[in-house]
């Protein structure tokens, strides 16, 4: 995301580091990520409830432009295409796209 | 006009050489049509796209993949002259097929996805900014004989 979308860097400029790999990189990759594995597959069901705290967080303390969730979400599929070829088929990848979709709408909820 | 650095150009002939355009078209297309499911709505004639394994084996969807492809490579071949390449093209989907363009830019992600899945470590962050980039002027090219 921070190289194909170089705009998303404005929101992480505090990082002494921002080339791939690095390692505020990697942390905060692993924070999103267990945000969306761990926390939106659980509470599926209910997301604008269960990601309330996220998106409260998002909204009015980082102040990130929604946009930008659809970006990482797209982002995240095609890294998921390229470790899982055989896996990501097209029935997957719609799969993925809607929950990505719905977990992004939930985050967007306390914006406004 | 657009710039094209070095690496761009040499990434984006890299990754047209080394595509079978007969297997990535026909995926990329058929991915579209299942993750997107109204782009279906241009294809009525095409026969059977009720679920993802017909639209997977279906030989209008495949055939349609690869003439599209050739497309993108007639691109890859003018890369300073995008805009002129795809005029006849963009007044084709435009005025006859009335195309929404926004299905040029679903069809772009899924195909960026196929090869996500074939180019394995060597489809890097830089790589696939290259592979966007061209096909952003490509979907810019086609809209561009709307009105």
């Amino acid at each position: 995301m921070l190289t194909v979308y170089p705009q998303t860097k404005t929101y992480f400029e505090h990082w002494k580091d921002l080339s791939p790999g690095s390692a505020p990189v990697r942390k905060h990759g692993l924070t999103v990520i267990n945000g969306i594995t761990v926390d939106a597959v659980k509470k599926i069901y209910d997301l604008n409830t269960g990601l309330l705290t996220l998106s409260e967080l998002h909204a009015f303390t980082l102040r990130v432009d929604p946009a930008n969730f659809k970006i990482l979400s797209y982002c995240i599929l095609v890294v998921l295409a390229n470790m899982f070829p055989d896996k990501f088929t097209p029935e997957v990848h719609v799969a993925m796209d809607k929950f990505l979709a719905a977990v992004a709408r939930s985050l967007s909820e306390k914006y406004r | 006009m657009v710039e094209w650095t070095d690496f761009e150009r040499a990434t984006i002939q890299d990754i047209f050489s080394k595509m079978n355009y007969e297997e990535v078209g026909p995926a990329a297309l058929a991915r579209c049509l299942v993750v997107y499911p109204w782009t279906q709505r241009y294809f009525g004639n095409f026969g059977n796209l009720y679920n993802a394994a017909a639209i997977a084996m279906n030989p209008l969807v495949a055939k349609h993949g690869v003439t599209i492809v050739r497309g993108l490579d007639r691109g890859m071949q003018n890369l300073d002259n995008m805009k002129e390449t795809y005029s006849d093209l963009s007044v084709l989907h435009s005025e006859k097929l009335h195309v929404d363009p926004d299905n040029f830019r679903l069809l772009s992600d899924c195909l960026t996805i196929v090869l996500a899945a074939k180019m394995g470590n060597a489809f890097t962050g830089d790589v696939q900014a290259a592979f966007q980039k061209f096909l952003s002027v490509v979907v810019s090219s086609l809209g561009r004989q709307y009105h």
